[in-house]
């Protein structure tokens, strides 16, 4: 019996899409709609830009770690002798972080946050309070883990 | 075209459409069966078998940690019960060998009776904090603590030292040098004694007492020594996620019922157990509320919140003078959350490996089955006081017993 080339590309369709489904199911740990997982943010009223990054990449669950934290002004000045407090926790467990993390300026408007730990998979919010020259602000970053 | 690769095209089309055809049947069953892990579940549970598990993490702060001789030393003092007041009570009155290092009890006995559950031992040495409330940071400063604690070893810390002085001084010295002098000085006398005790302390000259602290110290860090090397063992489950993991058929007992797997993907899943029991020894190492009942024999036990004053003015905490190591060692310490709601009733997480042959369960025994332990999950009840983390999780009948099922899995 002759099968013609049609028929497997029929089939080859088929499976193609099945595959992309199932790819796409394995792939729920996405982090929910709407997460703003953005690393480099304006806090709340405009006062400053600060970026986040891990010293490390990947970041792990579990062990304690430090991020760093580059707070500038909107016109691009480092701000050198800012007041940082940390806080976070999961907002969807309703709970806060694991451990009180400290922030140290280390110059040029960079500031090490030692102590974090995130415990749990899922998404985590990184709340800084900044205070500086130019005022009081604060900025929230979401981090999926 | 020749009829040669017309036909070669056939056969590699054919070829394609069966591997297409066995993949989506592949598929098709494991979206039927209900108990089959798919490729990102399996990832998970592989996170949580020893196969993760690093190697145990170095003590910069007891630096005979990993020296074999004091391990073998900390192992016959652990066992001797010499090391008590009454002669009969030593670690492993309580933390029994063949019994994972507890004693199935749901508050520990010796002269008295304890406050909390004796805590099994594998795989202590991972611990940021030790006992339910994590009132210590490292295993040496656990290890002295019983042995003053009028319910468990009752001595104190002159009689223990002078002890170590009549019937280990060979063993101690080739440690640590020499015992201090004890000439001239009481039998008994320690800060946490009787009040006797603590007025025969109190009449020692402070150049004395820190000799005496140091060599109590290192009981401990002989101890810690010994602990350091229990381990945890390998499980069934261990072995059906390594063979799930490498592509093979769990086969022996490796392999798991439909319910086992099921539980299996409940307790990585939607029933949410990996948020506090994740990693290999399936246990974050932190505090939680999680609204068990409290004791009626001790009502008022606030966990963590009574905890985080004691383990800050533990003279033998990682930044006091007994400890080997330096400031830059007591990350825990520095970063240790000192306050606030989330620590009232909160306990560390415990390990669950090995759970199912230790009941009764939880920080004093309140919980006597598995099954009760599921159901207090699925109704998450409100705590005693504090917050409790947990929420509610509607299981049915099928899942509360596929979780207790898989939490059977757990051990040898
Ligand atoms: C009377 C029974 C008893 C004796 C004796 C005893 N323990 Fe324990 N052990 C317990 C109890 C109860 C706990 C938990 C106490 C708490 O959290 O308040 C515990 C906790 C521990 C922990 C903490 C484990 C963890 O995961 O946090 C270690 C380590 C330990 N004991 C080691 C020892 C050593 C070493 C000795 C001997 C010097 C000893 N124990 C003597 C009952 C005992
Ligand atoms: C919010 C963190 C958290 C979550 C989520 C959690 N546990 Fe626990 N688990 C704990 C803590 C903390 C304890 C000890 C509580 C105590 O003694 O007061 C514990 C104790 C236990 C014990 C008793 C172990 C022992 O040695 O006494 C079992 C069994 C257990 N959990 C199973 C589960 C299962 C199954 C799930 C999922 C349905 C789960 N846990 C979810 C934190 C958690
Ligand atoms: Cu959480």
């Amino acid at each position: 019996m002759k099968h013609s080339p049609g028929r497997y590309a029929v089939l080859a369709a088929i499976v193609a899409l099945v595959v992309a489904g199932w790819l796409v199911m394995a792939g729920r740990h996405t982090p929910p709609e709407g997460a703003d997982l953005s690393r480099s943010k304006a806090s709340a009223n405009g006062i400053y830009e600060v970026t986040i990054e891990p010293e490390a990449e990947p970041v792990e669950q579990g062990p304690l770690h430090t991020w760093l934290a580059r707070v500038k002004l909107p016109d691009g000045t480092p701000v050198v002798n800012a007041q940082i407090g940390v806080d976070g926790g999961m907002p969807a467990h309703g709970h806060g972080l694991p451990t009180a993390p400290k922030a140290s300026h280390v110059g040029d408007g960079v500031y090490r946050i030692e102590g974090m730990r995130f415990n749990m998979g899922g998404l985590w919010e990184l709340r800084l309070s900044l205070n500086g020259p130019t005022g009081e602000d604060e900025v929230v970053f979401n981090i999926q883990l | 075209m020749s009829s040669t690769s017309n036909s070669s095209r056939r056969c590699i089309g054919r070829a394609a459409a069966q591997v297409a055809l066995a993949s989506l049947a592949a598929w098709l069953l494991a979206a039927c069966d209900p108990s089959a892990l798919s490729r990102e579940e399996i990832e998970v549970a592989k996170s949580l078998t020893l196969s993760a598990l690093p190697p145990v993490p170095p003590d910069p702060t007891n630096r005979v940690a990993d020296e074999p001789r004091a391990a073998a030393f900390g192992a016959t003092l652990f066992f001797d019960p010499a090391l008590s007041i009454n002669g009969e009570v030593s670690c492993g009155t309580c933390h029994k060998i063949d019994r994972q290092f507890q004693d199935d009890l749901p508050r520990g006995h010796a002269i008295g009776i304890t406050p909390r559950r004796t805590m099994p031992l594998a795989g202590v040495a991972y611990n940021s904090w030790q006992f339910w409330d994590g009132r210590r940071d490292s295993l040496w400063a656990q290890a002295i603590t019983p042995l003053e604690d009028i319910r468990e070893h009752g001595g104190n810390r002159l009689f223990h030292v002078r002890l170590i002085a009549e019937r280990y001084r060979e063993r101690y010295e080739s440690l640590f040098g020499p015992l201090p002098d004890l000439a001239g000085l009481p039998d008994h006398a320690g800060p946490l004694g009787t009040l006797a005790e603590k007025a025969a302390w109190r009449a020692i000259p402070p150049d004395r007492q820190e000799a005496i602290n140091t060599a109590f110290a290192n009981i401990g860090k002989a101890m810690a020594a010994f602990e350091r090397t229990l381990l945890p063992a390998e499980t069934r489950f261990d072995r059906h996620v390594t063979a799930l993991a490498s592509g093979k058929e769990p086969a022996g007992d490796a392999a798991f019922s439909e319910l086992e797997s099921e539980g299996l993907k409940l307790f990585i899943g939607s029933a949410g157990c990996t948020n506090c029991h994740n990693g290999p020894l399936l246990t974050d190492g932190q505090f939680h509320n999680t609204g068990v009942p409290a004791d009626p024999a001790n009502p008022e036990d606030r966990g963590r919140a009574g905890a985080v004053r004691q383990v800050i003015s533990d003279p033998f905490n990682c930044l006091g003078p007994y400890s080997d190591g330096s400031e830059a060692d007591c990350d825990e310490l520095e970063f240790m959350v000192p306050a606030g709601e989330a620590l009232e009733r909160a306990f560390k997480t415990p390990s669950l490996r090995g759970v199912a042959d230790r009941a009764p369960f939880m920080h004093a025994g309140q919980i006597l089955t598995l099954e009760d332990a599921v159901d207090h999950y699925n109704r998450a009840p409100d705590a005693p006081s504090g917050q409790s983390e947990i929420q509610p999780l509607d299981l049915t009948d099928r899942g509360r017993a596929a979780l207790v099922a898989f939490l059977k899995t757990l051990g040898p």
